[in-house]
């Protein structure tokens, strides 16, 4: 008896798990279908079954160059993460291992700065760049995004640095390994799944993040957001060639998502079931 | 071997100092039909400019406005050549933000730009930006429609007869709707159509002092004429409608007439996109008598800021780009009905070009009968026919576009519309400073 009612919550339980999965997936298909469509069939209404045109494709690679906006892409998320990596394991590691009495502060003060809007601060860090020669740089927007995401970045190292027992660093200490040994050699190796997964959400962010990569680049930095937006009209209907566009920006991300699914939740749910 | 590598050496030395020499200039643009054909035509003046390279940057309108402002407020210099409209010419010409273009060559022929548009690019006479293509509004109809509804669709309507087609045209039970409107807000979204509406009815946003117009009558009839029309032979929730949410509807066949963008006629009449391709027929904008008629004028243009450090080269592209060479180059490559629209008066005297365009004769007429710096019955202080050319306008404009789609969406009053509309605008031509 107790095994049926088992089994059939699991039974609910995976469907609702199937409807809500769907539901957060189908924007992201109908864009992948719309892909495949023809102009004319894809403003006439809703359809499923696409006709399975390549053209919008073709036409998306003939009018900008997929690859140069791709490789910027992958320069600028990969860049700013290991940047943020380098930044933010030594900042947790302090909040977590040797606290004071103003870090829940710090760390609070820290996540504070995300929720100001950007737009606020648009013309001083225009102005910035523009007096740097930063403008349309790698290298300046690389330290961009790693600013932007650096409070997330300290945020969950802090949690999942907060798991590791001190006791163990304490011990490497009183084995007399210094301040960089015990964070390379001790620390850094037992928080890999958590570092691990840090760096993946950080690189998805770094990848999606819209509002910065569009503003501070022109054509030599452009990633892939502002390939996507250049496919954006107000007048006239290119909807199957915009998600052609959306498809060829998110299927990287998606691709390296699919493949690290595991470690990513492993990550994210470390520590969070006692 | 030494030699090979003797003339190698040289040979790449020579390129590097030429790539060295060439100068890449930077273009703003916007993504539609024309200017991304512009970019695949580029040869025909790399070809004739070995020395200057193009580069090109493309963004949704809005994103563009914000970016080429930012760029040029902060003199950031980013790009050398930036495509804007006719709102931002006066207001940055004024501000010495761009640089006048007097040294277009000699043939470039600047008188045969059609007056018009000339006018709403020009400050004190001079030509701050050069236009790529023009546009105004018209009203689309289906001819099928129309016949079944017994009526005949004049060549120049008054807005009493396009609520009567409106009235017949319209069939809920088959999904057809006698009349598509923008209703969404936004200055250049419902407030365009809305604002080239009103001076058809003699309205006009501020008088010869500036003080707003709300709420005098001729602002009540129009947007209660609006609001009625719409609840009676609209779409539903038309007050979530702009262009592109119109174009899908009347492509569909769920529309009678639309009164929207010249530019819209070689969407709704190309069978590729449309399922009423052949059975589109125009007319100008309606009128009330008074002598106005309810069309806008619009052009996107080239423009070079003035902290461009690459002034010549920049020069030579947008004279190349608006020229009459470049339309017959495209007339060459893509046909006739592919060249931009509504710049030059000798296009429109084009046989080829007329037999190409079925619309054309009704685009030059549209436009011909906008006056930027007249666009209503009586007097104002501004240029602009679906907008006025001053800094406030794009957020007061957004705002007056917020409480008539309201209206329209029935979740305030025509009068309780026009009296905020009438707070909003003192409060900020006072802010301003143009009142006290």
């Amino acid at each position: 008896m107790a095994r049926a009612v088992t089994n059939r919550h699991k039974t609910i339980a995976t469907i609702a798990a199937w409807i809500v999965a769907l539901l957060i997936f189908f924007p992201i298909l109908y864009t992948i279908i719309t892909s495949f469509k023809s102009e004319q069939e894809a403003i006439q209404g809703f359809n499923l079954i696409p006709s399975g045109t390549f053209e919008s494709y073709s036409e998306v690679q003939a009018q900008s160059g997929y690859f140069k906006f791709f490789l910027n892409s992958v320069i600028l998320s990969v860049g700013s993460t290991i940047l943020a990596l380098l930044v933010a394991i030594p900042a947790a590691w302090s909040m977590a291992f040797s606290p004071t009495k103003r870090t829940k502060d710090i760390l609070m003060w820290m996540l504070s700065t995300k929720m100001m809007p950007a737009v606020a601060v648009l013309f001083p860090i225009y102005l910035i760049f523009r007096n740097l020669g930063l403008l349309d740089s790698r290298i300046g927007l690389m330290v961009m995004l790693m600013l932007i995401n650096l409070p997330i970045v300290v945020w969950m190292l802090y949690t999942y640095f907060r798991e590791i027992p001190g006791e163990i660093l304490e011990a490497a200490r009183m084995d007399g390994a210094s301040l960089w040994n015990e964070i390379v050699y001790v620390l850094t190796p037992m928080a890999v799944p958590g570092i691990a997964s840090t760096m993946l959400l950080n690189i998805i962010l770094a990848w999606n993040e819209a509002f910065w990569t569009i503003r501070l680049t022109t054509t030599d930095a452009a990633p892939l957001t502002a390939f996507i937006s250049s496919f954006s009209s107000p007048q006239g209907l290119f909807w199957a060639k915009l998600s052609a566009a959306s498809t060829l920006a998110i299927a990287p991300i998606l691709i390296m998502g699919w493949f690290s699914q595991k470690q990513l939740v492993r990550g994210l749910t470390f520590g969070a079931v006692k | 071997m030494k030699l090979r590598t003797l003339i190698l050496g040289l040979c790449s030395t020579s390129a590097l100092a030429f790539a060295a020499h060439a100068e890449s200039i930077t273009i703003a643009t916007v993504n539609n039909g024309d200017m991304v054909r512009m970019q695949k035509l580029t040869d025909d003046f790399t070809k004739a400019n070995p020395d200057i390279q193009l580069n090109w940057v493309t963004l949704e309108e809005n994103v563009l406005r914000e970016r080429v402002t930012t760029d040029i407020a902060t003199k950031g210099g980013q790009y050398d050549v930036m495509t804007i409209g006719t709102y931002e010419v006066p207001i940055w010409a004024k501000q010495s933000w761009l640089l006048p273009l007097d040294k277009l060559g000699d043939d470039y022929d600047a008188k045969d730009i059609i007056p018009a548009i000339a006018g709403g690019l020009s400050v004190d006479g001079k030509l701050y930006a050069a236009p790529f293509y023009g546009e105004s509004s018209f009203v689309m109809y289906r001819k099928d429609l129309m016949e079944k509804a017994g009526l005949k669709m004049p060549d120049a309507p008054t807005w009493d007869f396009i609520k009567q087609a409106a009235d017949k045209m319209t069939d809920r039970a088959n999904g057809v709707n006698g009349v598509c409107l923008r209703g969404k807000a936004g200055w250049g979204e419902n407030m365009a159509f809305l604002t080239a509406m009103s001076n058809s009815f003699g309205a006009r946003w501020f008088d010869e002092n500036w003080k707003p117009q709300f709420d005098q009558p001729e602002w009540k009839k129009t947007l209660q004429f609006y609001v009625d029309l719409m609840k009676a032979d609209g779409p539903e929730g038309a007050s979530s409608n702009g262009f592109n949410e119109n174009l899908a509807l009347f492509q569909q066949g769920k529309c009678g007439m639309w009164i929207d963008a010249t530019v819209a006629a070689s969407f709704v009449s190309d069978p590729k996109n449309s399922t009423v391709a052949d059975k589109v027929g125009y007319a100008l904008a309606p009128d009330n008598g008074l002598g106005k008629r309810g069309n806008w004028l619009w052009a996107w243009s080239l423009a070079i800021p003035a902290g461009t450090k690459k002034a010549d080269a920049a020069e030579k592209f947008v004279s190349w780009a608006t020229s009459k060479h470049y339309a017959e180059l495209v007339a060459s490559k893509e046909g006739w009905a592919n060249v931009p629209p509504g710049t030059r008066s000798s296009l429109y005297a084009n046989p080829e070009y007329q037999k190409a365009a079925p619309f054309a004769k009704m685009t030059l007429d549209s436009i011909n009968a906008a006056d930027p710096t007249h666009p209503t019955v009586k007097p104002v202080p501004y240029v602009g026919v679906q907008f006025v050319a001053i800094p406030e306008f794009q957020g007061l404009g957004t705002t007056v576009g917020q409480l008539f789609s309201a209206a329209l969406a029935g979740q305030s009053s025509v009068d309780d519309a026009l009296k905020q509309a009438q707070d909003a605008a003192t409060a900020a031509m006072t802010e301003g400073g143009y009142i006290k």
